[in-house]
């Protein structure tokens, strides 16, 4: 939830994906040879607007092996792994408690790797049990999410008329409605036994995750649907479900993929602040519980940083995970995004105070070939 | 003008729908929660105060849902949402209102200046682009990644606590109120710096982002190219670029206070600012179902407006908004 405007969102309406592999883009002309493997991606599709989309997604969907992408999968695989293996890790109990330093929080050492809670309750162990719920409920709303928003922005999009008009309503009425604090309502009355079971918690976060996903979805459906290659299938006498399967559904790829990280991002943050708020059954262990105790017992304030330090800092590294894999996907999205590589050769070529210029469609090839000379 | 008019009927209706939806979610919830809270509030508070509540959630009454309804809408145009069941016997709408006026000044300030802030950052690293300010994005992504509440936690660790350069928490230091003189007011603005503070890291990010994204695609246009090809200043071509390329900003603007909003209100319950979060706080503890659902109203709303205003700003902007009719 501490996501601000900037994530898929804002700079993805005008850029249509399909635009992107439109052949004036082709990066090969530029010769800047490996400078943006990224540009392999979209640029393979070469007669995408031409005729039906190549078959074999491994070949047509390449992620673009840019840092960002690498660092983001290395991430969220070290989560997801902690997700499954966490709980074996922990080497006590969780939730075992004793009074034994008069209700003091101790510090890490050896045999407690960080620290205690004021219950000389193992920190790490709480972490590690953690993870998973907290993991799998901002997974779980981001499949659901995306699944009601593909469903709902790529039928808007396609039927257009009247089911396009309600379910464009039905989407900016959730956009503009404050998420957190319909959550804390509707978890403020569900009985506590709901606070245990992380897949209903998925599921309720996702009702109020999913209209941004499916207004960007509708968008870009409304520019594939007058495609040629849609309207043959159309004319050929495909019915409805499979031409949005087969013929638009897979050129929607990357903007479902960010749309998922999106929702996931959202998942994280916002289970986390009903658990930091104690809306969620504190003795289930996810990350927003230990901030819950923390908070609780003015660990801030009184300076036991090992207490709410490692929580904290885990939602943002996951949260920075998938905000990395999203800003490569926007990267794959829209080409001139990208700022490594090509335009830092370039402008170190042509001086600093120049506008580094970036190709429009197929007129920069010529502007580059004579900057950058040699293929 | 037939933008706005639709946009005040979206938002006029959006109003609506927020009102009926909160008054479903408590007759829709399995395990009827409510009752269980007032078998608890027996004997704290007075017998019509319960009879109150019990209408208010339609529980032991004959009254269909239909009348029910009705009454909750005549309810809620008369300004009243109940009697909050947590700062007994004070009503929810006194209780609202004492805390709305920390969270207005504290939130709108600190949108406004991350906004700005935000905007120029952005414009700045696009203009830059290629250039080692580029390294800035990835850092963004922290903030936009980590919980309000976790750098709230980290700068009063270190600020308050640590350093001792800002008080830990509240929103002013003395008991009774002086008066609006120096002194007083000196005090709630060193209260309220790490607060707002906290607010603009978390949602400069996303302004940075998004500003960069935009001003990157405009920066391509032809007519920047010319501006620049007949020798404009570079302040006035960045104007021109920057003009055009916040539009999105504003526009997106729905998306993001609404996140904004919520990551202050956690930010507030960190630093004990007496405002509406600090008192959602003290709902959710106590279930005080009330009081949870006219904050839910009253952040709906003041949501609304602000949702208002940035379109009222983005007519102002683009002069294309004007021309049709």
């Amino acid at each position: 939830m501490s996501t601000g405007t900037g994530l898929p969102g804002a700079g993805l309406p005008g850029a249509g994906l399909p635009d992107a592999g439109l052949p004036g883009v082709g990066l090969p002309v530029t010769g800047v040879p490996g400078a943006d493997p990224a540009g392999t991606g979209p640029g393979q599709p070469a007669g995408a607007g031409l005729a039906l989309p190549p078959p074999g997604r491994a070949r047509r969907f390449q992620l673009p092996r840019s840092p960002k992408i690498i660092i983001g999968l290395v991430m969220m695989g070290a989560f997801l792994i902690l997700a499954v293996v966490g709980p074996w890790l922990a080497p006590y109990n969780p939730s075992s408690s004793a009074i034994i330093t008069n209700g003091v929080p101790q510090p890490p050492s050896a045999a407690h790797w960080l620290g205690t809670t004021q219950l000389q309750q193992d920190v790490f162990s709480q972490m590690v049990t953690g993870g998973r719920s907290t993991v799998l409920v901002a997974f779980a709303a981001g499949i659901v999410a995306t699944v009601l928003s593909v469903v709902i922005g790529v039928i808007a999009g396609y039927r257009g008329g009247l089911t396009d008009d309600s379910f464009s309503m039905l989407a900016n009425f959730f956009l503009v409605l404050p998420a957190l604090p319909l959550l804390i309502v509707v978890f403020g009355f569900l009985p506590p036994a709901t606070g245990s079971n992380d897949l209903l918690i998925g599921l309720i976060i996702s009702i109020t995750g999913w209209a941004f996903g499916a207004r960007v979805l509708r968008a870009q459906t409304l520019s594939l649907r007058n495609r040629d290659y849609v309207e043959s299938a159309r004319i050929v006498g495909e019915r409805g479900w499979r031409v949005i399967v087969f013929e638009i559904l897979p050129n929607l790829t990357p903007v479902v993929a960010a749309s998922f990280l999106f929702t996931v991002l959202y998942g994280v943050g916002t289970y986390t602040a009903l658990a930091f708020l104690g809306l969620i059954n504190p003795e289930h262990w996810s990350w927003g519980s230990i901030l819950f105790y923390a908070q609780n017992n003015e660990a801030e304030i009184s300076g036991y940083w090992w207490w709410y330090m490692p929580p904290g800092f885990a939602v943002a590294l996951l949260g920075t995970a998938l905000a990395l894999l999203n800003f490569g996907i926007d990267e794959f999205i829209n080409p001139r995004l990208r700022a490594a590589g090509l335009s830092r050769r370039r402008t170190g070529k042509a001086g600093r105070g120049k506008l580094p210029r970036r190709f429009v469609l197929g007129v920069t090839p010529v502007i580059r070939a004579d900057e950058g000379g040699q293929p | 003008m037939r933008v706005l008019v639709r946009r005040i009927a979206f938002y006029v209706v959006t109003a609506w729908a927020a009102i009926t939806v909160d008054f479903f979610i408590p007759r829709l919830m399995p395990g009827n929660p409510v009752s269980a809270v007032l078998a608890r509030l027996q004997g704290q508070v007075t017998a019509s105060t319960i009879s109150g509540l019990e209408q208010q959630y339609g529980l032991n009454t004959k009254e269909g849902l239909w009348g029910q309804y009705v009454h909750y809408l005549q309810n809620l145009f008369h300004g009243n949402l109940g009697i909050s069941t947590s700062s007994y016997p004070a009503e929810v709408t006194t209780v609202i209102r004492g805390a709305l006026p920390w969270t207005l000044g504290l939130v709108g300030t600190a949108t406004v200046i991350s906004f700005a802030l935000g905007t120029l950052i952005g414009i700045g690293v696009a203009w830059r682009r290629g250039t080692w300010l580029d390294s800035v994005l990835p850092a963004t992504t922290f903030f936009q990644a980590a919980p309000y509440f976790f750098i709230a936690f980290l700068a009063l660790d270190l600020f308050a606590t640590r350093l001792g350069w800002f008080p830990t928490g509240r929103a002013y230091g003395q008991l009774d109120f002086p008066g609006f003189n120096a002194t007083y007011i000196g005090d709630v603005l060193s209260h309220a710096v790490l607060p707002a503070l906290t607010i603009v890291l978390c949602s400069a990010a996303g302004w940075i982002v998004g500003m960069r994204n935009v001003m990157v695609t405009t920066m391509d246009e032809d007519y920047v190219l010319v501006a620049q090809a007949k020798g404009l200043p570079k302040g006035r071509v960045i104007w021109y670029a920057a003009r055009n390329a916040i539009l999105p900003s504003v526009s997106g603007f729905s998306l993001a206070i609404g996140f904004v909003v919520s990551g202050a209100l956690l930010t507030e319950i960190v630093f004990s600012y007496p405002g509406l979060g600090w008192i959602l706080l003290q709902a959710v503890g106590e279930r005080d179902y009330p009081l949870l659902q006219g904050i839910f109203l009253i952040i709906t709303f003041a949501v609304l407006a602000a949702n208002l205003a940035a379109d009222f700003v983005y007519v102002l902007l683009d002069p294309r908004t004007r021309q049709e009719a």
